[in-house]
C-alpha cells in the first residue's frame, strides 16, 4: 500500500495485515452475526431447494416473478419498520396504516372524486406520514413506549379504515381497476429492454459506489479492504443482476383461449423497491440525520450530550416509517386490485419479521435498509412456497413464526455476545 | 475560618476579590474563574459561594466526599445547571453559559464517566458525533477518519487498533481515551473529566492519566474529579477540596499530602500535612 510520508505516520496506528488475514477476519465477522449474511444465504438455499423439490413449478420464471411481486410489500413494510427499530422503537400499526393510505388513493381516484393519480398518490403518502408524525408526537410528548402508542394505533386505524371503506357504500370493497396507474404498478411490466437497462444501471451504480469509495480511501492512505472482497461483492451483484434479467425477460405468458399471450419484463413495483432501497441506504449511511438515528438507538443520552436533538430525530424516524408505509400500501392495494375492509391482520407481523430476519436488531442501533429486502424475500419465499404446495394458512403462520423466532434468537444472542465481549 | 493551605470563605460572603486568596495561581494564566457560585435545588444548597480558579496548562483536581457538590459545580460550568448566583469569568471576562452547546463554543469540553459513547458506532463516528464533517451535504468519512487518526496519534493513543472498529469492542481505558480525544479534538481550552478512572484497572488508569498529563502539557486547562487520591497525587498540579457545598481549600499539590487531603475531605478542615498553617477556627 503506497501512501505519502506524512500520512504514513498516522496510518501506522493500524497494523498492516496480509490481505488473506483480512479476508479471514471478514469471514469471522460474518459469523459473529454482525452482518450475518451466511446463515441467511443458507436459509434461502434450503427453503428454495425444499419448495423446488416439492413442486417443480417453484423456480419457474412465472412463479418467481409472482414471488418477487409478493415480496415488494413485505420488503417495503420491513423498511418502514427499520426506521423505528433502529431507535429501539417499533410500529405495530403499519399493516392497517398502509392499507388506509392505499384506500385514500383508491377513494380519491375513483367514484365521486376523480383526482389525477399523482395527487392521489401524494395524498396517500401525506396521510400515512401524518399518522406516523402523530404516533411520534404522542410517543415523545407523553413519554409512552412506542409499542403501546402504535398498538392503540393498530386498533384505531383499523376502525378508521373500516369506517372509510364502508362509507363508500360499495359493500366493503373498492376496486382500483379504474385507476390505471395504480393498478399498473404491480400488474404491468416494463419492456425487456428497460428491464435490462434498469437492472444493469443498478448493478453498475452500486459497483461504482464501492470502487470509488475504495479508491478515495486508498488515495488518502487509509486502509482498504482487499480487492478480493470488493471483487467478490461486485461479481455477486453482476451474477444476481444477470439472473434477474433472465427471469424477468423470460416470456411467462400462457396460451389462453387458443392464442399466445406475451408476458415479459420487470413489474414496475420492483423498481419502486429498488428506488426505496437506494434512497434509504444513502440516507442512513451518508447523511447526518441517518447517523443520528444510529446514535440515538445506540445511546440516546450520549447523542443528546453530543448536541443531537433527540426528539426531532425520533419524530423524523416516525415520519419516515409513515412515508414508507404509505408506499407499501400503494403496492399492496395494487396487488389486491383494490381495498377491502377485511385486511390481512398478519401484515404487521410480516413487516417486523422481514426486518428482523434480515438482520435488524429489535434492541435498537443495529440495522440496514437492505435487511428488509433480504428478510422480505425470505417471508415471500415461505408465503409463496406454502401457497404453491396448497399448505394451509395455519402451517404458513407457524412456519413464519418459527423463522421469526429463530431470527430474534440470533439477534439477542448477538447482542449478548457484544455485551459480554466488553 | 480556615486558612490552610489557602482558604476561601465557607459561609460568609467574600470580602474583596477572591483572586487574592488563591495566590498559587499567579504563575500561569487563569483561564476560568468562579466567583461566589451558589446553586440551590429548592431548599437544598448544593453549592455555597464557591470560588475557584482553573489555570491553563495545569491539572486541577477537584476532590471531596460523596454529595460534596463536585458534579453540581462542573455542571454549572458546563452549562447544564444555571448557578443561582455568582459569576463565571472566562479569560477574565464574565460569561453566562446557558447550555452545553454554549460551553462547547467557549472551549469547554466535559468527559462524563459513562453515557458518553455509542457502542454501536465506530471510533471515528463517536469522535465526530454531533460535529460531522460534510461535503455536498454528504458525510465526509475520509476527512473525518484522517482527522480522528491524527488526534489519536497526537495524544499517543496507540492501543486502538483500528479507528473503524466499533466502540463496543474497546476496553474501558480505550473507551475513556476515545472520550478524552473526542473532547480535545474540538480545540477545547478546558477539559473537565468526571471520575475518568473510576472503572479502570491499573494499566488502563495509567493510560488515561498519561493522556491527562499530555493535555496539560499542551496548555489545556484540565479540571479532574476523582475519588482516588493516588491518581490525584500522580497527575494533579493543583487541588481544590469541596466539603458540603463549600470549597474549603485549594492550592498547589505540594501543599498537601494524603493525610491532610483526607482531613479536608472528611471534616472540611485540617491541622496536618505539608502546610504548617493551622486553621484559625
Ligand atoms: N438535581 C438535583 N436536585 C436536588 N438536589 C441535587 C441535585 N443534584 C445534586 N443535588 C444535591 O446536591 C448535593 C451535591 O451533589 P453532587 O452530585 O454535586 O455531589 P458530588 O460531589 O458529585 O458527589 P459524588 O462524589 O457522589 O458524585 C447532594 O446533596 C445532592 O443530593
Ligand atoms: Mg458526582
Amino acid at each position: 500500500m503506497s501512501s505519502s510520508p506524512e500520512i504514513n505516520d498516522v496510518d501506522s496506528l493500524v497494523p498492516h495485515e496480509s490481505p488473506w488475514q483480512e479476508v479471514w477476519a471478514q469471514l469471522k465477522g460474518l459469523r459473529r452475526g454482525d452482518s450475518g449474511m451466511v446463515p441467511i444465504v443458507i436459509g434461502i438455499v434450503v427453503l428454495v431447494a425444499y419448495f423446488q423439490i416439492r413442486n417443480s413449478l417453484f423456480l419457474s420464471a412465472g412463479n418467481l416473478v409472482n414471488l418477487f411481486v409478493q415480496a415488494t410489500t413485505f420488503v417495503l413494510l420491513g423498511m418502514a419498520e427499520i426506521w423505528l427499530l433502529l431507535l429501539g422503537d417499533i410500529d405495530l400499526s403499519v399493516g392497517y396504516v398502509s392499507v388506509l393510505g392505499g384506500a385514500t388513493a383508491v377513494i380519491l381516484g375513483d367514484g365521486q372524486f376523480h383526482w389525477p393519480w399523482f395527487l392521489t398518490v401524494l395524498m396517500a403518502i401525506l396521510v400515512t406520514t401524518a399518522i406516523g408524525a402523530l404516533h411520534g408526537a404522542i410517543t415523545i410528548l407523553l413519554r409512552v413506549p412506542s409499542f403501546i402508542v402504535t398498538l392503540a394505533g393498530l386498533l384505531a386505524w383499523e376502525g378508521v379504515l373500516i369506517y372509510v371503506v364502508d362509507a363508500q357504500g360499495t359493500g366493503g370493497t373498492i376496486s382500483d381497476s379504474s385507476e390505471k396507474v395504480l393498478y399498473d404498478l404491480v400488474n404491468t411490466n416494463m419492456s425487456t429492454l428497460w428491464t435490462i437497462i434498469v437492472l444493469a444501471a443498478s448493478v453498475i451504480a452500486s459497483s461504482l459506489v464501492l470502487l470509488l469509495r475504495d479508491r478515495a480511501r486508498r488515495r488518502n492512505g487509509l486502509t482498504v479492504l482487499p480487492f478480493v472482497i470488493t471483487g467478490l461483492k461486485i461479481a455477486a451483484m453482476v451474477i444476481a443482476g444477470g439472473i434477474l434479467v433472465s427471469i424477468f425477460n423470460t416470456n411467462r405468458g400462457v396460451t389462453f383461449a387458443g392464442h399466445q399471450v406475451t408476458l415479459e419484463g420487470m413489474p414496475w413495483a420492483i423498481l419502486v423497491d429498488i428506488v426505496m432501497l437506494a434512497g434509504g441506504t444513502a440516507f442512513l449511511s451518508r447523511t447526518k440525520a441517518g447517523r443520528y438515528l444510529y446514535a440515538i438507538g445506540g445511546n440516546a443520552e450520549a447523542a443528546r450530550r453530543a448536541g443531537v436533538s433527540v426528539n426531532r430525530h425520533r419524530l423524523l424516524a416516525f415520519m419516515l416509517t409513515g412515508f414508507t408505509t404509505g408506499i407499501a400500501g400503494l403496492l399492496y392495494i395494487s396487488r389486491q386490485g383494490g381495498v377491502s375492509d377485511n385486511v390481512d391482520s398478519t401484515l404487521v407481523l410480516y413487516a417486523v419479521a422481514a426486518a428482523v430476519i434480515g438482520g435488524t436488531s429489535l434492541f435498537g442501533g443495529r440495522g440496514k435498509i437492505i435487511h428488509a429486502l433480504i428478510g422480505g424475500l425470505i417471508v415471500a419465499i415461505i408465503y409463496n412456497g406454502m401457497g404453491l404446495l396448497s399448505i394451509t394458512a395455519s402451517a404458513e403462520y407457524i412456519a413464519i413464526a418459527v423463522v421469526l423466532l429463530a431470527a430474534v434468537t440470533v439477534d439477542s444472542l448477538a447482542r449478548r455476545g457484544s455485551e459480554v465481549s466488553r | 475560618m480556615t486558612n490552610a493551605p489557602e482558604s476561601s470563605s465557607t459561609s460568609l460572603p467574600v470580602v474583596g476579590p477572591p483572586a487574592h486568596l488563591d495566590s498559587g495561581v499567579s504563575s500561569s494564566s487563569v483561564l476560568l474563574e468562579l466567583r461566589g457560585i451558589t446553586k440551590s435545588f429548592g431548599a437544598v444548597q448544593a453549592l455555597k459561594h464557591v470560588d475557584l480558579e482553573v489555570p491553563a496548562g495545569q491539572v486541577t483536581a477537584l476532590i471531596g466526599d460523596n454529595g460534596a457538590g463536585k458534579s453540581t459545580l462542573i455542571k454549572a460550568i458546563a452549562g447544564i445547571y444555571a448557578p443561582t448566583s455568582g459569576q463565571i469569568l472566562w479569560n477574565g471576562e464574565e460569561v453566562h453559559v446557558h447550555s452545553p452547546r454554549e460551553a462547547e463554543q467557549l472551549g469547554i469540553a466535559t468527559v462524563y464517566q459513562d453515557l458518553a459513547l455509542c457502542d454501536n458506532l465506530d471510533v471515528v463516528q463517536n469522535m465526530f458525533l454531533g460535529h460531522e464533517e460534510t461535503r455536498y451535504h454528504q458525510l465526509d468519512e475520509i476527512s473525518m477518519e484522517l482527522a480522528a487518526k491524527k488526534v489519536l496519534a497526537d495524544l499517543s493513543v496507540t492501543t486502538v487498533k483500528s479507528v473503524r472498529q466499533k466502540v463496543a469492542s474497546l476496553s474501558g481505558g480505550q473507551r475513556q481515551s476515545i472520550a478524552v480525544a473526542k473532547a480535545v479534538m474540538r480545540d477545547s481550552k478546558l477539559v473537565i473529566l468526571d471520575e475518568p478512572t473510576a472503572a479502570l484497572g491499573v494499566s488502563q488508569t495509567a493510560q488515561v492519566l498519561g493522556l491527562i498529563h499530555t493535555l496539560a502539557s499542551r496548555g489545556i486547562a484540565v479540571l479532574l474529579i476523582s475519588h482516588n487520591l493516588a491518581d490525584v497525587f500522580v497527575v494533579a498540579d493543583r487541588v481544590a477540596v469541596m466539603y458540603l457545598g463549600n470549597l474549603v481549600s485549594s492550592g498547589p499539590i505540594s501543599d498537601y499530602d494524603t493525610a491532610s487531603a483526607v482531613d479536608w475531605i472528611t471534616t472540611g478542615a485540617s491541622t496536618r500535612g505539608a502546610s504548617t498553617m493551622a486553621p484559625a477556627s
